[in-house]
């Protein structure tokens, strides 16, 4: 009865919806509805136990994480700690992780992460890594598929606000990052002490190139691009025959330093900016850049000796495009563009103003002409403005309002999201027609078609991520959920199949062939393997070392007990490292360790790794430390206690699991 | 199997708080163990019998009807090893590598001695089972713990079921080398 009154009501909104939907035609979306297709459950159910076609890989937003989702069904499989502690794992707390957040300003516990990048070869997804930026410390993070853990950190010297990043090339040659905030830099590249209202004289931005190992995926600064100072937004990296060269979106061409909100939208047109990387490269190669002294964090992490480490780096090359010609020039590009989008042949760039009425389609063929005829309107500060009529393939006409950024089906269409009038815009890209576009609820910032950025999109859907939910879920107090919505794309008309919430704020996401990645999943580390200095190599050699006033707990755990799991002769002053392999070797057995009173973290260990807890008693007495990952049916008995004596009391060292393990004293000093 | 093994392993997690004896629980676990079977078989010919061409479904099926019929059990445990030829007198590399396994992933819970600890103390092992049981139990312990009848006799004594150590052809047969040497052998 209830689920006939459910269908009933479903139909009454939708009804209501067509009846609004045809009488508004401007402000569309107003409507209360909840917009989706009679057979959508259908098409997003995925039966219990069987996997989905795509991983989801999904921006924290201002949670600094990354998330993974499934689709069709929008289930969550996991949030990878990136920028962000994360007391639940340990990331950040456990001593292994630590350097991963080291900075030039120390370590920095958070960050805002905003885009998501896929590796590439040949323009496609080749499932290896992702990159992530983060836009407050400005770094890139880069993610292992294989176990969807964050394997290195980047910080990115001469930049603040990280925004323009980390948009991939078409090899994974490079990702990039720009400036969203330029700020002074000196012949030094230091920060000096000016007055704000300098901007014009002092301040400037930059763009950063980051080298990838095609082997290792390690990250290195290739070299930076000196420019002058102004917003730098997105990126996308040229395809195919644009394939050496990356457009950035800049905006705040006026230069003003504050309320940009209404200085920085005075022009008619900002810029979008195209850099030819492969000639940057070729001068960089032929020692043309010149060598900068910074300081800047570069973390990685190895899962052999399962642990971090930051190095600090002292250099970076950097080129200054006004002493080369061919390297930079500045596309006019209406109303303070925010997305610059490439369709997969890489002929054309979508630029999209968030305050324009029409979207502009730039031409490749017809920017390198322009190029070699030398059609410039003039210059900004020494770099060369190509004229807007000479370089544009055609404008899209009444669109929508407020378009923000464009992904691809590879069958010549263009999906456009309009926060103003949250909707997703589907149009022709030859044609410049709109062809069908369907509501969001609400807001829609970034959308994401899988493999959308790519040579050769993997289609079937659009997923919308949204900045509003309001009435859309249960209400939970002022702070709602975030939520994506997802969109089937395999016919003419979009239509909506799914909403789903999301941790964080989503900004870009892409989405992969579960195929491409499910097969490589990393079920354990080998023990064999484990170069941990602090592993324990089997239970026999657990042991407690003291050095000084530092206690070394070399603890094992396994199905169901640490050991050792009975430790004294810790006193007051002293300094605790519990460094815990775990000795399982099957998937899906990680083991916890808590202990009472630790004001950092739990740790959650995977099998076959080992990892450090640092835990400073402040209190004489018994305390007890415990498993916090259920993992048998005696996961309650997998406990243990450590006694803390008074400073200076003569307990000998002492640890022992199980009454058939003799007591053992072992003393370093 | 493993999938179903698996998820009685959680189910029974599950349940743990609930469950006041662990006899219970071993119950509750055969039961629906024997549940999750019968209807994978059901699932499984209802797909078979709708055409469904589910290669997954299919498997489970096979995998169920070769259980039906009662198997003879020649003692050897169920698993890749059907035949291990002893050599005499003991290759004292595999000894030595065998015990490095052992003290890696084993010791934990197993004694040389006969004292039983989290599993049972290893003296005069390889005296109670045939090599290819030793084997295939350390290579295999899923399936075993569900399907073997020694094996299942084993973990209602020991009330933990033997993790997977992930342990090649190679490291369980070393360890078998170990063993013999621990039972006296030369």
């Amino acid at each position: 009865m209830r689920k006939l009154k459910t269908i009933n009501m479903i139909n009454m909104l939708i009804m209501l919806f067509i009846l609004i939907g045809v009488s508004v035609t401007s402000c569309k979306n107003k409507v209360k509805g909840n917009g989706a297709d009679k057979d959508a459950a259908s098409k997003v159910y995925v039966e219990p136990g069987k996997h989905d076609e795509f991983y989801n890989i999904v921006s924290g937003g201002f949670s600094g994480q990354m998330t993974v989702y499934g689709l069709p069904s929008g289930r969550l499989l996991r949030i990878i700690p990136v920028f962000s502690v994360d007391p639940t794992t340990g990331w950040g707390y456990s001593e292994e992780t630590k350097p991963m957040l080291n900075t030039s300003h120390g370590m920095v516990p958070w960050d805002d992460s905003h885009h998501v990048a896929l590796s590439l070869t040949n323009g496609t997804h080749d499932g290896r890594w992702a990159f992530i930026n983060g836009n407050n410390t400005p770094r890139i993070a880069r993610i292992d598929l294989k176990t969807f853990r964050t394997v290195e950190i980047i910080e990115i010297p001469n930049s603040s606000g990280n925004h323009s990043s980390p948009f991939i090339t078409q090899n994974s040659e490079y990702v990039v990052a720009g400036t969203r905030f330029s700020y002074p830099m000196d012949d030094d590249n230091s920060n000096p002490d000016v007055p704000i209202s300098s901007y014009k004289q002092n301040f400037k931005g930059t763009v950063s190139f980051i080298n990838i190992d095609p082997k290792t995926g390690n990250m290195g600064v290739g070299f930076q691009v000196l420019l002058p100072g102004f917003n730098f937004d997105l990126a996308r990296a040229g395809k195919l025959k644009s394939g050496d060269w990356v457009f950035f979106s800049c905006y705040n061409t006026e230069q003003a330093n504050t309320l940009l909100e209404v200085n920085a939208s005075q022009k008619d047109k900002d810029f979008i900016m195209a850099v030819n990387w492969k000639k940057c490269e070729e001068l960089v190669k032929a020692g043309k850049a010149t060598v900068k002294k910074v300081k800047y964090a570069h973390n990685s992490y190895s899962e052999i000796t399962h642990s971090g480490k930051s190095d600090m780096i002292t250099e970076v090359k950097m080129l200054d495009p006004k002493q080369y010609e061919g390297l930079v020039y500045f596309i006019p590009c209406p109303k303070s563009p925010h997305g610059c989008d490439v369709d997969p042949t890489g002929s054309y760039i979508v630029g999209s103003g968030k305050l324009a009425a029409i979207i502009p389609v730039f031409s490749f063929d017809k920017m390198l002409k322009a190029i070699a005829a030398k059609t410039y309107e003039g210059n900004f500060e020494g770099i060369p403005v190509l004229k807007y009529d000479a370089v544009l393939h055609g404008e899209v006409k009444k669109p929508g309002l407020g378009p923000l950024h464009t992904e691809f089906d590879g069958k010549g269409n263009a999906y456009t999201s309009f926060f103003v009038s949250s909707e997703i815009v589907k149009w022709n890209i030859e044609k410049l027609e709109v062809l069908d576009r369907v509501p969001t609820f609400y807001s829609v910032g970034h959308l994401s078609v899988p493999g959308g950025p790519t040579n050769k999109p993997w289609g079937k859907y659009v997923i919308a991520y949204n900045k509003i939910t309001k009435d859309r879920y249960l209400p939970t107090g002022p702070e709602l959920t975030q939520s994506a919505q997802l969109y089937s794309i395999d016919g003419d008309k979009m239509k909506l199949l799914l909403d789903f919430p999301t941790t964080g704020e989503p900004h870009y996401a892409e989405a992969i062939p579960a195929e491409l990645i499910e097969k490589n999943s990393v079920k354990i580390f080998k023990l064999e393997e484990n170069k941990n200095p602090y592993v324990t190599m089997g239970e026999g050699q657990a042991k407690v070392v003291r050095k000084g006033n530092e206690v070394h707990v070399y603890m094992t755990a396994i199905r169901s007990h640490f050991t050792p799991d009975n430790i004294e002769g810790v006193k007051m002053g002293d300094v605790v490292y519990f460094h815990l392999t775990n000795l399982e070797q099957d998937w899906d057995v990680p083991h916890g360790f808590a202990v009472k009173g630790a004001s950092n973290a739990e740790l959650l260990v995977m099998p076959g790794e080992t990892q450090t807890l640092k835990w400073i008693p402040e209190r004489v007495g018994v305390s007890p430390m415990y498993c916090t990952d259920f993992c048998s049916a005696l996961h309650q008995e997998m406990s243990g206690y450590i006694r803390v004596s008074p400073a200076g009391s003569n307990v000998p060292l002492k640890f022992s699991t199980g009454v058939t393990e003799p007591a053992a004293v072992s003393s370093v000093k | 199997m493993i999938r179903i093994n698996y998820l009685v392993d959680k189910v029974h997690l599950y349940h743990e708080r609930y469950i006041k004896t662990f006899t219970s629980e071993l119950n509750l676990n055969h039961m629906k163990n024997k549940m999750i079977i019968s209807t994978c078989l059901v699932l499984g010919l209802f797909v078979w019998a709708c055409g469904g061409s589910d290669s997954e479904q299919q498997q489970n099926v096979a995998s169920t009807e070769t259980e039906e019929p009662a198997r003879k059990d020649d003692k050897k445990g169920i698993g890749s090893i059907k035949n291990v030829e002893l050599t005499h007198p003991l290759n004292q590399t595999m000894v030595g590598d065998g015990e490095k396994v052992y003290n890696l992933k084993c010791s934990a819970c197993h004694r040389l001695t006969k004292e039983k600890l989290v599993g049972p103390g290893w003296k005069e092992v390889t005296h109670r089972r045939k090599p290819e049981w030793i084997m295939n139990f350390s290579t295999n312990a899923e399936e075993m713990l569900s399907k073997d009848a020694t094996a299942m006799a084993l973990l209602e004594e020991c009330l933990v079921r033997m993790p997977n150590q992930n342990l090649t052809e190679a490291d369980s047969r070393n360890v078998l080398e170990f063993m013999r040497s621990n039972d006296g052998e030369k």
